[in-house]
């Protein structure tokens, strides 16, 4: 665990850097769909939810999981589905005026 | 065993892939021209991550799993498909499903776990419970509010700050011992118990015009969370894509404080609509001038420059759709129309530039608050439409006010400034405006949508 620890932080700490250095070039026009893209995206936490009920270690924990999967998955098909309709929106007046 | 390690090896390097896709997927966010690959990769990341758990070899029971998939899909479409004036709340709720989920996953992890829970491993769980619980309930009350379904003013009561500290103090501390004795078990319902009041109490004093600062904070708090539930379930995907958020939101709450000049304690703590109240009932009617739809058309097309400042009574309004013909209208006159964006302008964090996109107005024509500002004294006129305080000159000059050093948009020094308005009530602050009172000031006064209706249609007709 000790070793998988001092791993896991360096990840965190590196993803956190990654992330203020990727963010910060987000223009403020599109900050809307960046938050529910990054919401989508946050979902992935599903992925424990889903190991949770595939193991089926006891009625508690699935239900909790199957609740926690529900929630999750509105997460990742609504920010996907609803950030894709903002950008769509999105629409430059170069092309066809001066 | 060695079969085994093989299909563990896979499943990490697809996730390897999945948290590259996700790193792109934001850096592609960074332009309008590529921010759909941005979903593209978004999506495809988020297949092979569920794809991938799903092969894992600890799997033995498909049935509910797919259940709540399908369940999850048939919520999330609906909530994907609401109306752009309703983002805001769909953003709060989906804070609210996230934090919900890691809450959950953390409750059974450590039912699962108990008694033998290695100290680090209790630290991290507590915190991920701590944070899922106060974001999950915070997040619903904030949709509350942005539904109007909760009454949107801030309520407070004598001691508030007093009541939440205390029960910070008690879950923090019950998490505490929880770490030195994970064997006290019953402690842990008590940790989530008062994180989800904690969430309440938090959001309750705040009032609809900081919800931009709320929303953010929140969605850092919901991205933190998940990062914690990384480091308990070690999985790298899982605390990457938690740090990603948690930086985004936070960077997102530091743009929106600044914009309003506050600190987060500030906001967290300070109950803004309360201070207000009395500074508005001292003010005396004094004169304006105003003008008829005819007027304003008229100067519009006689003028060369205009800026027009969208504000959130825009939106409710519904007058969105006008203002684009009021656009069109102008520049086929020849007349140079642009939007100066201030960045609280809406409910969340850019919501006035999506509201504006819905319109079918052009992005490039959307201008941020520090670029604007040094135009406006060559802008002819400077229309505001549902906004108030961002345009109070006051917080430039005035020390006493609520609002003094908001960076604000500079539209008083526009030749001529009119302001459509249903009447001389003050903003969502509640602040008094200095600006219509102005001699270059016009009132407009009517709804917005059947003012910029009547102007489009004087422009129409006159040619």
């Amino acid at each position: 665990m000790p070793s998988n620890l001092i791993d896991a932080l360096f990840v965190f700490m590196l993803a956190a850097f990654i992330g203020f250095e990727v963010i910060r070039h987000v223009s403020p026009l599109l900050h809307t769909p960046l938050m529910s893209l990054t919401n989508a995206l946050d979902a992935i936490a599903v992925v424990g939810a889903i190991v949770l009920v595939g193991e089926k270690k006891s009625t508690f924990a699935t239900v909790l999981g199957v609740i926690a999967i529900v929630a999750a998955t509105s997460n990742v098909v609504g920010g996907f589905v609803i950030t894709d309709r903002m950008l769509k929106m999105f629409k430059t007046s170069r092309p066809t005026k001066p | 065993m060695t079969e085994f390690a093989g299909s563990q090896y896979i499943i990490e390097v697809i996730y390897l892939i999945a948290s590259a896709l996700f790193i792109l997927s934001l850096k592609w966010m960074s332009s309008p021209a590529t921010a759909r690959h941005g979903i593209l990769a978004g999506e495809i990341g988020m297949v092979l991550a569920i794809g991938g758990t799903l092969l894992r070899h600890g799997i033995v029971d498909y049935k509910w799993i797919i259940i709540a998939l399908v369940l999850g899909t048939g919520i999330g479409v609906p909530l994907g498909m609401v109306q752009m004036t309703a983002v805001p709340q769909r953003t709060a709720l989906s804070h609210a499903f996230g934090a919900l989920c890691v809450t959950l996953v953390g409750t059974a992890e450590f039912y699962l776990r108990s008694p033998d829970v290695p100290k680090f491993m209790m630290s991290v769980l507590s915190m991920e419970v701590i944070l899922g619980g106060l974001t999950f309930t915070g997040s619903l009350m904030a949709a509350g509010k942005l539904q109007e379904i909760l009454p949107q003013r801030p309520i407070t009561y004598k001691g508030q700050n007093l009541v939440n500290f205390l029960l910070f103090t008690v879950t923090v501390g019950s998490a505490v011992y929880l770490v030195l004795h994970p064997e006290a078990k019953q402690l842990f319902p008590l940790v989530v118990g008062i994180s989800l009041i904690i969430g309440v109490l938090l959001v309750i004093p705040i009032g609809g015009a900081d919800m931009p600062t709320v929303i953010s904070l929140l969605n850092s708090y919901a991205g933190l969370s998940a990062a914690a539930m990384g480091f308990v379930l070690n999985s790298k995907l899982l605390i990457i894509a938690g740090a990603l958020d948690g930086s985004s939101g936070l960077i997102l709450s530091v743009i929106m404080s600044k914009a309003m000049n506050r600190s987060f304690t500030n906001v967290l703590f300070g109950a803004f609509g309360q201070v207000q109240a009395s500074a508005v009932a001292g003010e005396e009617a004094k004169p304006v001038r105003s003008a008829t739809p005819e007027e304003a058309a008229a100067i519009l097309s006689a003028a060369n420059k205009v800026v027009i400042v969208p504000g959130y009574g825009m939106a409710v309004a519904q007058a969105q759709h006008k203002v684009r013909e009021l656009y069109d209208a102008l520049t086929k006159k020849g007349v140079d129309v642009r939007f100066a964006i201030h960045p609280v302008a809406g409910r969340m964090p850019g919501h006035m530039n999506v509201l504006l996109a819905e319109a079918d107005i052009p992005y490039d024509r959307l201008i941020e608050m520090e670029e604007i500002n040094g135009d406006f004294p060559q802008t002819d006129v400077a229309l505001i439409i549902g906004a108030n305080d961002v345009t109070n000159p006051a917080a430039r000059t005035d020390q006493s006010s609520p609002i003094f050093g908001m960076p604000i948009l500079d539209v008083d020094k526009a030749h001529t400034v009119m302001v459509i308005k249903r009447g001389m009530s003050p903003g969502f602050a509640g602040i008094d405006n200095p600006l219509y009172y102005l001699d270059r000031t016009l009132m407009l006064f009517g709804d917005a949508k059947q003012f910029v209706g009547g102007i489009v249609r004087e422009l129409g007709g006159g040619h």
